[in-house]
């Protein structure tokens, strides 16, 4: 019976403590094998199915990510293998009845502490994230993002740039590379909510409320976004595009859709028509 | 009587903390005003059972060394069968019903629902069909 | 002092009525004993599982291929709010304390019936037209709700969703939270003026005392969610602007109020499995519940904490206080860390019998621990921001609630013989664990790696994208799994019909439950043991054998043998 490790310790032998410090240090040799083998891989941590994203926020909510895994793999496995462990070295063989204990309070204290301790760590480290991802630094770019049903709209204030776009065609927000890029969401009907998966963020884009957040792109790429919160009939189908392109290509970009949508109101006016608010098909430029 | 009272007394002075830390930290309305209500919600019985707790000795089953002939006597009244919830319950439908299909509903719906409290009551006093 | 009262002194203890009242159909509409109103709930939530669990093959179906349209987004609308509705409202919840605590709680205590007997049966009336009438919406012009079973503002209001549909749904709601209120009600009080003498507080099964945390939770919960649905309804058919931009309403204290009520809900629906497991793990290791107060206090955390953590749901909103939601709920995991250890250490040196209902408590253990780990991200903003309303949150909460059903499965194996007094079929009951669980892992992993590429929740259709497309199909297997396991659950009650008599404790039980008939009398017990523990029918079956650290061993006076 003393195989194992011993939860009363008034039934101790003697030795037991020796035995205890043991396999402690075996337990302990054994820990320290997987951090022993993240060492020698070097900086490889595995991803665990998410991916560092585009930004410069992306990529510490990436690390978070990596170190809450971690610490999960870490707790579930020591757990799963105490499960497996009681259930197969205790299994039923006959009628016994075995001994009656039930509590043990320095283990039971031992297993709250613990879990207070982890969990004020995961809220450290989360603060940190957190403070550096909701912050809002100075910026020179500006861009307000309306989502509608359903839809979105881009608008570069300043700019006389207007993108919009909805279900059959989705929308493009252009916006430059290593630059502060600050986006003032809202939204004119119900509910929606604005995720770029490649940036690892989302946020709700409320009526009557005016969200702000900031990312700073390191990766140039088009990367797709969608709304995340039911928006009714067509929520499926309300993507959009977010691409990162470098500073010289945002302001040619910029100036030709600025110059076309001078264009267009001019023809418009010309032509003594007027153009649909929301547009049927994407058409960017109109202001 | 005493560890009820000391049960629903804790719980309201955690959530009155919890108001506290809330309101002055976050000063938001909606939260702190549900929070305050759980608090009160668990002070109003757990004040009683507190009252009480001092003034009556304890029951057979607050009793440790209570035997099964401590609790002698009878425990209370248990109702027979009794259509009457379902009376009631059917009441409850239509009144609801109404809310979607059109005011007329609540007809049946209060009718159903006023014979059932009235019966029920009526019930009661009698001390069940039996 | 005798230990065990003969049958006359203990209908003394109540004004005892022998059932000779009406049977058949008029029985069950009349019936106000907790038990036949028990047995009520037990079928109607099962039907639901049923009916739920078809909405999510359908909805599994619409998603094995991108552009399908199997069905259209409007019906993949309609299903997907349903399939949470009524998983939700109608199945796990009234299962758990409208079913199993029904039953069992009065009798865990040793109460002749719940303290509100007549209000029981109006708890059970008001669920079940609660559930017609929620479901009725499929029958009316435009469709059943299709908002989400969270019913955001403002797209629950009449502008975004006009139609019979919606009002059906949450009038249906209103009359299963005013059953449930009755409910919680029903429960704190026969908890609290019904126990058996001796039972002291601190005597009460594990089960009995969540399921009095969980009545208190209902009862602070469920008013707000009332309140709520009346506010909605108001918005939608008398002009008002509590929830709309347009009128100076808050679309953000729809949010407030309705997670208000949903943190806590989730907590009304563990808290009950949390105790099934503990009892379960307890007898079939044949050892007492490992640290039986630090469970108490663990459960008493849970429900505290659980008022403070409803903005968990909104961090992504960008209007709550982050930090305080986010310490508070990773908090949470400390007591739940409390009792998953308990719960090992009660099986440590036990002897544990792998019997149907145990093997559904160790895939409760292997689930919830999945579930649970996984939602200690989600107490992350940062992680939150990441994975918010993506496939992540679907498969963390359906890991939970997964463990959950398997935890009341395995409830329904372990008390079926004491409410019916027949056993079911252990191997068809196996065959069902492993479909199961597995069918859940391989339900949830594809849906954790959905979220982390990217997918969204709540889309009826996605582009082409072979990767998502692959991870759908697994879950989709799973899927098919899991709903064969419950084939296998209706067909084991179809085979196993009358055909295994359990005799009054099959599983050597623990509590006051086992001591009295399968099923039991009209009102309970025809007679009681001392009660020295928590575990009295224990005490009483192997003197000598109570919990050593806990002290009453020797004061169990037995003179009698234990009728079997």
């Amino acid at each position: 019976m003393s195989k194992v490790f011993r939860v009363e310790p008034p039934a101790l032998p003697p030795q037991g403590v020796s035995v205890r410090t043991r396999r402690w240090r075996r337990v302990r040799r054994l820990a320290a094998l997987p951090i022993a083998a993240l060492a020698l891989a070097g900086c490889t941590i595995p991803s665990f199915g998410a991916s560092p994203g585009a930004t410069t926020s992306s990529k510490s909510v990436f690390d978070l990510w990596q170190g809450f895994t971690i610490g999960a793999i870490i707790v579930g496995g020591i757990t799963t293998v105490l499960i497996v462990w009681a259930v197969f070295r205790y299994r039923r063989k006959g009628d016994n009845i075995p001994k009656q204990s039930q509590y043990h309070v320095p283990l039971e204290l031992t297993y709250t502490i613990i879990p207070v301790i982890i969990v004020l760590g995961l809220f450290a480290a989360t603060l940190v994230v957190e403070n550096k991802e909701v912050a809002n630094p100075k910026t020179n770019v500006t861009i307000n993002a309306n989502a509608f049903q359903w839809g979105w709209k881009f608008t570069y204030p300043g700019q006389n740039v207007v993108v919009v776009g909805q279900t059959t065609q989705d929308p493009e927000m252009v916006m430059p590379v290593n630059e502060n890029v600050h986006i003032n969401l809202t939204s004119s009907d119900v509910i929606h909510g604005f995720y770029v998966h490649a940036f690892n963020f989302s946020r709700y884009a409320l009526p009557g409320v005016l969200n702000q957040f900031t990312f700073r792109a390191v990766n140039t790429g088009t990367y797709d976004g969608q709304c995340t919160q039911l928006c009714g009939l067509y929520h499926s189908l309300m993507w959009f595009r977010v691409k990162v392109v470098t500073d010289s290509q945002y302001t040619t970009w910029l100036k030709s859709k600025a110059n076309a949508a001078a264009a267009a109101a001019e023809s418009a006016a010309t032509n003594q028509q007027t153009s649909s608010v929301v547009p049927t098909k994407p058409t960017e430029g109109n202001s | 009587m005493r560890n009820e009272a000391k049960l629903l007394l804790s719980l309201g002075s955690f959530f009155g903390l919890m108001v506290a830390v809330y309101w002055f930290w976050s000063h938001e309305n909606a939260g702190s005003v549900m929070m305050f209500c759980g608090m009160l919600l668990c002070f109003l019985p757990g004040s009683y059972y507190y009252f009480w707790s001092r003034r009556m000795k304890p029951r057979a089953e607050d009793d440790p060394n209570a035997t099964q002939a401590s609790g002698a006597g009878i425990v209370g009244t248990f109702p027979g069968t009794s259509i009457w919830p379902f009376t009631l319950g059917m009441g409850a439908f239509f009144v609801v019903l109404a809310l979607v299909f059109g005011i007329w509903l609540l007809i049946p719906g209060l009718g159903l629902a006023f014979w059932a409290i009235i019966g029920g009551t009526a019930e009661g006093r009698r001390g069940g069909p039996h | 002092m005798t230990d065990v009262l003969d049958p006359p002194s203990v209908a003394e203890r109540h004004e005892h009525h022998e059932e000779h009242g009406p049977t058949g159909i008029l029985k069950w509409l009349t019936s106000t004993d907790h038990k036949v109103i028990g047995m009520s709930y037990t079928v109607t939530s099962i039907v639901m599982l049923v009916i739920g669990g078809a909405f999510a093959e359908l909805i599994r179906a619409q998603l094995t291929t991108p552009n399908n349209n199997l069905v259209s987004l409007a019906q993949y609308n309609e299903l997907f709010t349903m399939h949470g509705s009524v998983m939700i409202y109608l199945f796990m919840g009234p299962f758990a304390f409208g079913a199993l605590a029904n039953v069992i709680v009065p009798i865990q205590i040793g109460a002749p019936d719940m303290a509100f007997p007549r209000l029981n049966a109006l708890s059970y009336w008001l669920y079940l037209t609660g559930a017609i009438t929620m479901l009725s919406g499929f029958f009316v012009a435009g469709g059943a709700a299709n908002f989400g079973w969270v019913a955001y503002a403002p797209l629950s209001n009449s502008v975004n969703t006009p139609g019979a549909g919606a009002d059906l749904w949450i009038g249906g709601l209103l009359l299963t939270g005013f059953s449930a209120i009755f409910t919680g009600v029903n429960i704190t009080a026969t908890i609290f003026y019904l126990r058996a003498p001796g039972m002291t507080m601190f005597r009460m099964p594990i089960f009995t005392w969540n399921m009095l945390i969980t009545a208190i939770l209902i009862l602070l919960a469920f008013p707000v969610l009332t309140a709520g649905l009346i506010m909605l309804y108001c918005d939608r058919h008398f002009g008002t602007h509590i929830f709309s931009v347009a009128g100076g309403g808050v679309p953000v204290l729809w949010q407030n109020i309705f997670w208000f009520w949903g943190h806590p809900e989730v907590y009304i629906l563990a808290l009950p499995v949390f105790g099934m497991v503990t009892e379960i793990i307890a007898v079939f290791s044949r050892k007492p519940v490992f640290g039986y107060k630090g469970m108490i206090f663990a459960t008493i955390t849970i429900g505290a904490l659980s008022l403070g953590v409803w903005a968990h749901h909104m961090f992504t909103t960008g209007t709550v206080l982050l930090p305080f939601f986010s310490i508070m709920s990773l908090l949470i995991a400390v007591p739940t860390g409390i009792k998953m250890f308990n719960w090992i250490g009660t099986m440590w040196r036990g002897e544990v019998w792998f019997s149907t209902a145990m093997l559904m408590a160790l895939g409760f253990l292997f689930t919830f621990l999945i579930g649970g780990l996984t939602g200690i991200y989600l107490a992350s903003p940062p992680l939150d921001f990441f994975t918010h309303d993506t496939y992540f949150v679907v498969a963390h909460f359906h890991s939970v609630v997964m463990a959950l059903m398997m935890g009341g499965m395995g409830a329904l194996y372990y008390w079926g013989p004491k409410m019916t007094g027949y056993l079911l079929n252990e191997k068809i009951g196996k065959a069902q664990f492993w479909l199961l669980f597995i069918g859940t892992q391989v339900f949830t992993f594809p849906m954790y790696l959905l979220g982390l590429k990217g997918m969204p929740r709540r889309i009826g259709i996605y582009p082409n994208h072979p990767a998502w497309q692959n991870l759908n199909d697994w879950a989709t297997v799973g899927a098919i799994m899991i709903g064969l396991s419950s084939v296998c659950f209706l067909v084991n009650i179809m085979y196993s019909w009358k055909k295994y008599p359990a005799g009054d404790n099959p599983w050597d039980g623990h509590t006051l439950e086992w001591f009295t008939t399968s099923p039991p009398p009209h009102h309970n017990f025809y007679r009681l043991p001392q009660i020295r523990s928590e575990r009295p029918t224990w005490d009483y079956n192997h003197p000598g054998h109570s919990a050593a650290a806990h002290g009453h061993a020797g004061e169990v006076l037995i003179e009698k043998e234990p009728v079997s």
